[in-house]
């Protein structure tokens, strides 16, 4: 399976992503995500102000096949929720790169450093796709 | 074709029965207030003979384990037999009023108390309510008779429980209802709990674990004794979520294994109605520590001239003269989980199975669950199309095939479980546990022949060939079905459940 790897942003190994705009950590999931939940039918927007931390779930997204939980990539405080996937959750689907779910107000943005470029993550995903059942 | 609503089948003046005229004279309805207006609520006006044929071709469309066979993972939707409509239904029974006094329902309460009895000797377990009325609803009382065990004891800061990712979607939810948190553990490379995940996690938080033995994967927790000891080490509980009951009923006890608290699923392991045919019913079953906890009432036995009433009476000394059974609720009970006592007919209809069974026919119906899931495996691993997951193991009563066919990239699971309704077979369950890509999970229960196992390895093999050959056989399936293929996807985003 061919998947979409977006060069500009970071990528955590929950199949989360996150890229830098105006100082706020814009997040969502990857192609990889997308497929493997295959059609989404909801997304529980978070509440606005709501603390995270790296590695926390945030949110859930449900598909026809599961419900499955979503990462926050850095730690911060959640300042949007893109609310347009309330009525359109198959955004997710059809642009996963361009279809955000929240922004953070990043308290560290050093955090990025640990995650992964586009390549690191692409030999993540084949390398998640070739073992294990 | 579409079966029209009882709305479209309407016919303004038609009606079922004729009454007789009033020899009485006609009371005035209540105030205009009160009433709701008719085109509010309008009512549908049809024929007895309308009614019965609108719903014998509506459950004659209808698939069900009286007309197919059903091998839906983790549901043993296994056959019901008719002898427990039988007793059920026998007017003693069916005459009783709940509210009526312990005197006069001396006789269900026997039944009650028995069955108590016998699910806890089953399982190796010192106390059993029989109240709530479903498995997800017998984990919630669980996990709160858990909850209150260690706040009893004053250890307020236990608000973590464990639970595997091989899991019924239900532990975590009920672990949520339940007001504490959700810690998921991965399982390890042989489908176990991960040992060394589960050591990490165990600290003076840890209020317990949920288990499912054997799990969704269908396999036996090989570890299970040092899973149990590790979580009692750390101070924590051990709850066993009884879904797959049938695959070691009469044979292992899941109080010997550690287990401290189970429900039962009365509508599977022990043959009562399913789905909409129900209602379920999910006993709880505790070791002795636990006891105090179970909401009440039960029945227990008393003595007449009033000593202290008990729980489990093993020598049924409740039929001598001397003794009465009445409804007790327990020293520190969490409390009532249902109205009245549980539901009543599931109780009668999963006792009579076990009686009529006895020890040693339940130990058979585990043996041939296994069996028939493992011969069934076993032909498909031998014929190769679909991958199994962990097919190195010795599998339970269900197992895991996978819907990635050689040849095929574009069919997946969903695909094969619609083509298989047009073989006559009710489709495994799809796409869980979450943990195996494209599952079917595959249960086939004890009730089957060699000959119906047969036909439905036969109808997969059938299968995987028309996906290589004519994939859109199975993209476009089900062809036979009185639906064509449902728009899944429209139907979870578009939450219209009428139109009104």
């Amino acid at each position: 399976m061919a998947y979409k790897f977006d060069p500009n942003v970071r990528y955590a190994k929950t199949h989360d992503w996150v890229r830098v705009e105006d100082g706020l950590a814009v997040c969502g999931i990857s192609d990889f995500a997308q497929h493997a939940l295959s059609d989404v039918v909801y997304v529980e927007l978070p509440e606005v102000g709501a603390g995270v931390s790296q590695g926390e779930v945030y949110t859930t997204v449900e598909s026809v096949k599961a419900a499955e939980e979503v990462f926050a990539p850095v730690s911060g405080e959640i300042v949007a929720v893109n609310e347009a996937l309330e009525d359109e959750p198959e955004m997710l689907n059809g642009d996963p790169y361009g279809a955000w779910i929240v922004k953070i107000q990043p308290s560290d943005l050093s955090q990025l450093d640990a995650l992964m470029d586009a390549a690191a993550y692409e030999a993540f995903v084949a390398a998640e796709e070739a073992g294990g059942h | 074709m579409i079966e029209p609503t009882v709305y479209e089948l309407s016919s303004p003046g038609r009606h079922g029965p004729l009454l007789p005229a009033l020899d009485v004279p006609a009371a005035p309805l209540p105030d205009a207030a009160l009433l709701r207006p008719a085109d509010e609520l309008p009512l549908p006006e049809l024929s007895e003979l309308d009614v019965v044929r609108h719903f014998v071709r509506l459950s004659q469309k209808n698939m069900s384990i009286d007309t197919t066979f059903y091998p839906l993972g983790s549901c043993t939707m296994k056959y019901n037999p008719k002898v427990n409509e039988k007793a059920a239904s026998l007017p003693g029974f069916t005459n009783l009023h709940p509210l009526q006094d312990a005197e006069m329902t001396q006789g269900a309460m026997q039944l009650l108390f028995e069955l108590q009895v016998y699910l806890a000797e089953i399982s190796g377990f010192a106390a059993t309510t029989l109240q709530p009325a479903a498995g997800a609803h017998g984990e919630l009382t669980g996990v709160l008779i858990m909850r209150k065990y260690h706040l009893d004891r004053g250890d307020a800061k236990r608000v973590k429980i464990l639970v595997p990712d091989s899991a019924h979607g239900t532990n975590p939810a009920t672990t949520s209802m339940a007001g504490l948190q959700v810690v998921e553990l991965p399982s390890d490379a042989r489908g176990n709990v991960d040992l060394e995940a589960l050591k990490a996690n165990l600290d003076d938080t840890v209020a317990g674990l949920m288990l499912t033995n054997p799990n969704t994967l269908g396999l036996f927790e090989e570890h299970v004794l040092e899973v149990t000891k590790l979580v009692h080490e750390a101070g924590g509980l051990v709850y066993g979520d009884g879904a797959n009951l049938n695959a070691i009923v009469g044979v292992a006890k899941p109080g010997q294994l550690g287990i401290d608290v189970m429900h039962f699923n009365l509508h599977k392991t022990f043959s009562t109605p399913h789905g909409g045919g129900g209602p379920g019913a999910g006993p709880v079953a505790v070791v002795e520590a636990l006891a105090p906890f179970l909401p009440g009432p039960l029945v227990a036995v008393e003595k007449v001239d009033g000593d202290e009433p008990h729980l489990h009476e093993d020598d049924h000394e409740h039929d001598h003269e001397g003794y009465r059974l009445i409804w007790h609720t327990p020293s520190k009970s969490i409390g009532r989980v249902r109205s009245y006592w549980g539901s009543f007919g599931v109780l009668v209809r999963a006792y009579t199975y076990i009686r009529m069974h006895g020890p040693d026919g339940l130990r058979r119906i585990a043996e041939n669950a296994v069996l028939n899931a493992n011969y069934l495996k076993a032909r498909l691993l031998a014929e190769g199309s679909y991958p199994l997951a962990y097919a190195e193991r010795t599998c339970m009563h269900e197992f895991i095939a996978q819907g990635i066919l050689e040849g095929a990239p574009d069919v997946h699971t969903m695909d094969i479980a619609k083509r298989l309704m047009d073989y006559n077979f009710h489709p495994p369950t799809v796409y869980f546990p979450l943990i195996v890509k494209e599952a079917l999970m595959i249960e086939p229960t004890e009730t089957e022949s060699k000959d119906t196992l047969d036909a439905f390895a036969d109808a997969l093999i059938q299968i995987a060939q028309e996906a290589r050959e004519q994939p859109e056989l199975l993209k476009e399936a089900p062809h036979n079905a009185p639906m064509k293929r449902l728009d899944e996807v429209r139907a979870a985003r578009e939450l219209v459940l009428c139109r009104c």
